[in-house]
């Protein structure tokens, strides 16, 4: 009975993977590392030659911090060079350093209008041969991400989407739907707690909100380390102490 | 004039203190070419006979005029000037520039900006310019020698409001046709613009209706642009004009392959080329690409261009297409290593050129060794070398840093304890978790007015989790060092 459950499920898999097209298959996937993430997106990480989406939670929805930090160590796993772009040039770049991003790495490209970032993500995206191409905008309209979607699958070059608002307000807006492979989003929680009076190790709540052909998730990370990678705490209610909770859980 | 002697004039036997003026002579007259500010303030002017001005003015300089190097010293102005801001660029003889910046300008950062670094780079040098910027070369040229100011700016269609309080003189007119004007109460081109034009034709000719019709862009007066001697360039006329973009696009393609061709020979790549467009009402358009690096590929240089065909208004037709090296630089081959022995970086220097040539700012970041965050970080040119160097930091610095720290409002035990609780915005956020002070010293060695000033900068969390940069400038006890106020300056992820 499972035998034949099973061959229907994979005799299915490969009549869809044969409507894709051809190219998106043998791109691969970029791992977090961390297994209980890679289970929840299929093919085991974040696709290359697609469209990756990511947004703040709470006030991160203006100032988009700790998705840019996010991206940012996604991007530093990456190989290649990096086309960042964007309408406001507030990044600090020693804190994407920090997350293993190399200065070399990273060409900005600063527009004064939206849709003109939109324009060199295509481009950048069509170019080929760039490790990710990241871009800040306030409105990704349904077609602008087709575009950017199909353009990422024809190279197999990431796109990364940072969504950062002028308002609070106007962040309901994340909830149109896009062309975009996954979305995310990354809300700040409270540090780490230390033994000593100071500010631990940053957590975030990291919400998979959407994922094509897969389910949605919720994790509680810790930020990106030195190496860009993302590190899975146990939910709150674990309340182990500080070395053991360390020991195995980094995945390197 | 005076400029060029001055900056020519090396073993210092010229004074700076005394009025200088530049003497012309024709047989036996000898008068005043030109005349410093000293001079003019003495009370002496162009056309003044020289003996005059010797009389009146004790210890004068003369220096005789040399229309030659004249000649020569504003051809290379101009020759630099179409390197730097428009493919149409030409003498306008005798002290002018003239240069059609349309499509050019937002590569300056706009008008104004151009206008302001223009003449910024020339005082640099130690040269004074006049620019303005017209609907037509003869607004613009007596825009800027008559309105007394460094720069101005017409708007498109608003010429005549600009030009009509000037004098005659600026119009381009004999000197004589000037004088009898004058004389029949002629002051201002408003006047001469509004009286009737047969009885002027009748006793002046053509010449004064031709030149207000240049100045309101009635009639077209094209730039004849000038061209280096050795450039590289290409053309093609057509027997029948053109229009359709795809016809162009055509065109433009097999122009950069001659072009190509044509650098190959001389093992040269182009760093900066022009695309003008001659139409049959006889006016120019001129596109200009610019690369980061030498480039001699036809695919590289043909995307340049067909990025922007549409910005080409063939109007009734195009006559002749011209692609102009204007900066070439030496490209030799260079061999590649197999994929095999290396991994292949990929050079996205064509990506850069496409995304610069967009009016976009493209570039990388590199380090300064500075611990004042604001000034850790430079902007470098895209396709620059790879630095290698990286912060080393040893405190986490936040993901974004306000341009200008905000003030805020805190509550704080002083010296060195970290806030209890700030107000950001309207908004108090008790301070659950802080971390600091790391104290940042002023910058003494490059400015002295920094000598005692001290950052106090604290890592704080609120209740939401939410982390933030604040600084307190001033080291708590000592108003010598800062105001003692507090600021936040930057937004942990």
């Amino acid at each position: 009975m499972t035998a034949a459950r099973e061959w229907v499920i994979s005799h299915l898999r490969e009549r869809i993977a044969s409507l894709e097209s051809a190219t998106v298959r043998k791109r691969g996937c970029l791992a977090f590392g961390v297994a209980e993430i890679d289970a929840a997106l299929p093919g085991g990480g974040l696709a290359y030659g697609a469209l990756h989406e990511f947004a703040g939670g709470g006030s991160g929805t203006v100032d988009g911090a700790a998705a840019a930090l996010c991206v940012a160590g996604i991007a530093a796993r990456t190989k290649g060079q990096i086309l960042w772009c964007m309408t406001r040039p507030d990044l600090f770049f020693p804190a994407l350093a920090q997350a293993g991003l190399n200065p070399d790495r990273v060409v900005f490209a600063e527009a004064d209008r939206e849709e003109d970032v939109l324009a060199t993500m295509e481009e950048g995206l069509s170019f080929g041969g760039l490790g990710a191409v990241v871009g800040e905008v306030v409105r990704l309209p349904m077609t602008a991400s087709r575009r950017l979607q199909l353009v990422a699958e024809k190279t197999g070059t990431m796109g990364l989407v940072v969504r950062r608002w002028r308002r609070q307000t106007e962040a309901s807006d994340f909830g149109q739907p896009t062309a975009s492979t996954t979305r995310w989003r990354v809300s700040v929680l409270p540090s780490e707690e230390l033994p000593v009076p100071g500010v631990g190790r940053p957590r975030w709540l990291l919400e998979l909100m959407r994922v094509k052909a897969g389910e949605c998730a919720e994790f509680i990370v810790g930020a990106c380390d030195a190496t860009g990678r993302i590190h899975l705490f146990p939910g709150s209610r674990d309340r182990e102490d500080q070395t053991r909770r360390w020991d195995g859980r980094t995945v390197a | 004039m005076i400029e060029r002697i001055r900056r020519a004039d090396g073993t210092g036997e010229l004074s700076p203190e005394r009025p200088l003026v530049v003497v012309e002579k024709s047989g036996s007259k000898r008068w005043l070419a030109a005349v410093d500010a000293k001079a003019r303030s003495a009370g002496l002017h162009v056309g003044m006979p020289a003996a005059k001005a010797q009389a009146i003015v004790q210890g004068l300089q003369v220096v005789e005029a040399d229309p030659i190097a004249d000649v020569a010293a504003l051809e290379r102005l101009t020759l630099w000037a179409l390197t730097q801001y428009s493919p149409i660029v030409a003498m306008d003889a005798p002290d002018g520039i003239v240069m059609d910046t349309e499509g050019a300008d937002h590569l300056q950062g706009g008008e104004e900006l151009m206008l302001s670094g223009i003449v910024n780079r020339f005082r640099a040098r130690g040269l004074t310019a006049r620019v303005a910027i017209a609907d037509s070369w003869g607004a613009a040229h007596a825009l800027a020698r008559a309105s007394g100011r460094e720069t101005v700016v017409a708007p498109c269609g608003e010429t005549s409001r600009f030009v009509e309080k000037l004098p005659l003189s600026s119009l381009r007119l004999s000197p004589e046709t000037v004088i009898s004007l004058r004389t029949l109460g002629f002051r201002t081109i408003g006047e001469l613009a509004a009286t009737p034009r047969a009885p002027l034709a009748l006793r002046f000719g053509p010449e004064i209706g031709r030149r207000l019709d240049q100045m309101y862009g009635r009639l077209p007066e094209p730039i004849d642009p000038i061209r280096p001697m050795d450039v590289v360039e290409v053309s093609r006329a057509f027997a029948e004009p053109i229009g359709a973009p795809e016809t162009i696009a055509k065109y433009v393609s097999r122009l950069v392959g001659e072009l190509c061709d044509a650098l190959e020979k001389k093992a040269l790549g182009v760093r900066r080329s022009d695309l003008i467009v001659h139409k049959v009402d006889n006016t120019m358009q001129a596109i200009r690409a610019g690369t980061a690096k030498p480039a001699r590929d036809v695919a590289w240089l043909t995307k340049l261009f067909k990025d922007r065909i549409e910005k080409i208004e063939p109007g009734f037709g195009i006559e002749k297409l011209s692609l102009v090296a204007v900066i070439a630089e030496p490209l030799t081959e260079t061999q590649k290593t197999s994929s095999l022995i290396e991994e292949e970086v990929v050079d996205i220097t064509p990506l850069i050129d496409v995304i610069g040539n967009r009016g976009q700012r493209v570039y990388r970041v590199a380090p300064v060794a500075s611990d004042v965050p604001e000034r850790s970080v430079t902007r470098i040119a895209a396709a620059a070398e790879e630095v290698g160097a990286s912060w080393t930091l040893h405190w986490p610095r936040p993901v974004r840093l306000l341009a200008r720290p905000d003030p805020i409002e805190v509550i704080a035990l002083l010296p060195d304890h970290p806030p209890v609780s700030i107000t950001w915005r309207g908004k108090r956020r008790r301070v659950k978790r802080a971390d600091g002070p790391e104290r940042i010293f002023g910058e003494w060695w490059t400015r002295s007015s920094e000598f005692d000033a001290v950052r106090d900068y604290f890592v704080i969390e609120d209740d939401a989790g939410e982390r933030f940069w604040i600084f307190r400038s001033g080291d708590g006890l000592d108003t010598a060092t800062g105001s003692q106020k507090w600021f936040l300056h930057g937004i942990f992820a």
